[in-house]
């Protein structure tokens, strides 16, 4: 894996932070020359995987949100969304479409079926009491020869 | 995200403008279910011409506003969505529940 440019946000779990996370991310792919869908589809996956950290991972509570994003030589790019928060004790039950854990915060449970459906690859590792990270993983079409 | 809420007769009207996701959806819902609470309207129509980007929680407040509308007897609407939006309402199942309307026709979301 060749990662031709790389960067890391950090931030406090606060939900006034989601759209700085999404819109931080966007700005960075802007590079890439994505599509307006490509972009669409990586600000709507980064904006689940923050909101899990904020509603689940530090549930009435304040951490830090760590969010790496990498771009490979082959138009990938690779985008880490790491907590260290409460984790997540069955990860297939957390990922079933319609099963959530807050329907007092009205989540639908579609979380992680977005991030699914708007990326190339979700890859979730989470450990009870230490944390999750969530990987995705985007190919973007080369328009121009870019990258 | 702001929303403009008005009435005509027995219809509220709520225009959503700008982002939706779990922070925004907070102040909307308030705001939505009061009124609801206090006008008991027959429908409600949640019109998102003027929504630029919306995760989940958009899904999370149509499928909650649906829930507060049935318990009040009322119907919900959802108005002018737009193309950028159909995957996630397509992604969510919502199409089952008939609510969806664009200029005048059902919009075909299944």
């Amino acid at each position: 894996m060749n990662v031709l440019n790389e960067m890391e946000l950090s931030f406090e779990s606060r939900s006034s932070n989601e759209g700085f996370a999404r819109s931080s991310v966007a700005a960075f792919i802007a590079q890439l020359d994505p599509t307006i869908g490509e972009l669409n589809d990586i600000r709507t996956a980064v904006s689940e995987a923050v909101t899990n950290c904020i509603v689940h991972a530090y549930r009435d509570t304040i951490g830090k949100i760590i969010v790496n994003v990498k771009i490979t030589a082959d138009n990938t790019v690779i985008i880490k969304v790491r907590d260290k928060g409460c984790g997540i004790e069955d990860i297939h039950k957390a990922m079933e479409p319609l099963f959530t854990t807050a329907p007092s915060e009205e989540r639908a449970g579609l979380g992680f079926a977005v991030m699914q459906s708007f990326t190339d690859s979700l890859n979730v590792h989470s450990r009870v009491g230490k944390g999750t990270t969530v990987t995705l993983k985007k190919n973007l079409s080369r328009r121009f020869g870019n990258g | 995200m702001n929303s403009k809420i008005y009435f005509d007769g027995s219809i509220m009207t709520a225009e959503l403008i700008g982002e939706i996701d779990h922070h925004s959806a907070k102040n909307a819902r308030m705001e939505i279910d009061a009124l609801i609470q206090q006008k008991k309207p027959a429908e409600l129509r949640l019109d998102f011409s003027g929504i630029s980007f919306m995760d989940s929680s958009g899904i999370g407040l149509i499928m909650g506003r649906y829930r507060m509308m049935l318990l009040y007897g009322g119907v919900l609407r959802v108005v002018n969505v737009p193309h950028d939006l159909e995957r996630i309402m397509i992604l969510s199942g919502l199409g089952a529940l008939d609510i969806f309307e664009r200029q005048g026709e059902v919009y075909e979301c299944t």
